[in-house]
């Protein structure tokens, strides 16, 4: 008897050691953790470069794509052109930018191109792989060239809309097929308080 | 001449496959006009089996892009991923089966001109059981859902 209850409290010490250094990986993590968004260069659709710096001081909106993406990307530029719509003038407080992670094939001219069939106030962001890389990396957005027959191929990425604040910190995201009034709560709230 | 005619007819049959039998249908066709300078497609409607017999999708070809396969996409993670679906799409006896956004899809690439509001895409439907089918798939804005009329 006395040798079971020996055996329960080791074990109890031992779940309470385990939780315990769970509770500091976790709190300790907060502490040095990356977080969403950081410095970034890209080119503009006009071929300019431009930085995090850039867009300081005003809500971001950040969504990563490809203009060779046959639904996600432009179901998400085109329900964000409605949002944007319904936002009136207020949308002006935001800098909305399409990230491509396909920068071989989404040249600034290719952007801007693409992006003029939705709001004009999205604007094509493109660079060097690298610099796409790193951009995404800030973001932990993933994305990957998947090879298809004939040497094409398409790629695999986020599907999520960033919410960024003025102070570039992650304010909340938009999950693809989101709830549109949701989305637009959501959206109001970062102009409002981002 | 009531034979010749008859073996004339079947001769005909057997010679062309899209004029094989099939129990399968298609219905609300629809796509997306396609952004300035974008070269792919997605086309999505609703096949249905009436038959009892099991059928498949295996491929499309429509004039307006070089290159039709049969897609499928997932997000899984926030993550959007896309396959060529090899050996086409299971179109099960007594079935309906949905390609929409979100799904799978006819993915229609090298578009040999852009695809715009108001010009239909003839796209055809290639069955495994060799019986093909005729489609138009109505065009709405880029980006946008399912027009009302495809309901
Ligand atoms: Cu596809």
């Amino acid at each position: 008897m006395p040798r079971a209850r020996i055996a329960i409290a080791a074990l109890t010490l031992v779940l309470a050691a385990i939780a315990g250094t769970l509770l500091w990986i976790t709190f300790r993590g907060e502490d040095t953790s990356a977080t969403v968004g950081g410095p970034f260069t890209l080119v503009d659709e006009t071929g300019r470069t431009v930085t995090q710096a850039d867009f300081e001081g005003s809500p971001t909106v950040i969504f990563f794509g490809f203009t060779f993406c046959p639904d996600v990307c432009p179901t998400t530029l085109y329900e964000l052109t409605l949002q944007m719509q319904d936002l009136g003038p207020d949308a002006d407080k935001a800098d909305w930018l399409f990230v491509t992670v396909d920068p071989e094939r989404d040249t600034p001219e290719a952007l801007r191109q693409y992006t003029s069939a939705f709001d004009s106030r999205i604007i094509g962001l493109s660079g060097t792989e690298e610099q796409v890389a790193a951009m995404a990396k800030q973001y932990f957005a993933y994305y990957k060239r998947v090879p298809m027959e004939g040497g094409d191929y398409t790629m695999e990425h986020t599907a999520t809309v960033f919410l960024m604040d003025s102070g570039n910190e992650l304010f909340g995201t938009i999950g693809y097929g989101e709830d549109a009034g949701m989305a637009l709560s959501k959206l109001r709230r970062l102009l409002r308080d981002g | 001449m009531t034979r010749l005619a008859f073996a004339l007819a079947a001769a005909l049959c057997a010679a062309s496959p899209a004029l094989a039998q099939t129990a399968v249908t298609a219905s609300g066709g629809w796509t997306r006009a396609t952004p300035p300078g974008a070269t792919t497609a997605g086309g999505f409607l609703t096949l249905t089996n009436s038959g009892e017999t099991d059928d498949r999708l295996v491929g499309a070809r429509t004039p307006d892009a070089t290159r039709v396969e049969i897609h499928s996409m997932e997000m899984s993670d926030g993550v959007m991923r896309m396959r060529p679906l090899e050996d086409g799409l299971p179109l099960p006896a007594g079935a309906t089966t949905e390609l929409a956004p979100g799904g799978n899809h006819i993915m229609m690439m090298d578009l040999a001109a852009p695809v715009i509001v108001g010009a239909p895409v003839p796209l055809t439907l290639m069955l495994e059981s060799g019986a093909e089918i005729a489609v138009e798939l109505q065009v709405v804005p880029p980006g946008a859902p399912k027009p009302a009329e495809a309901q």
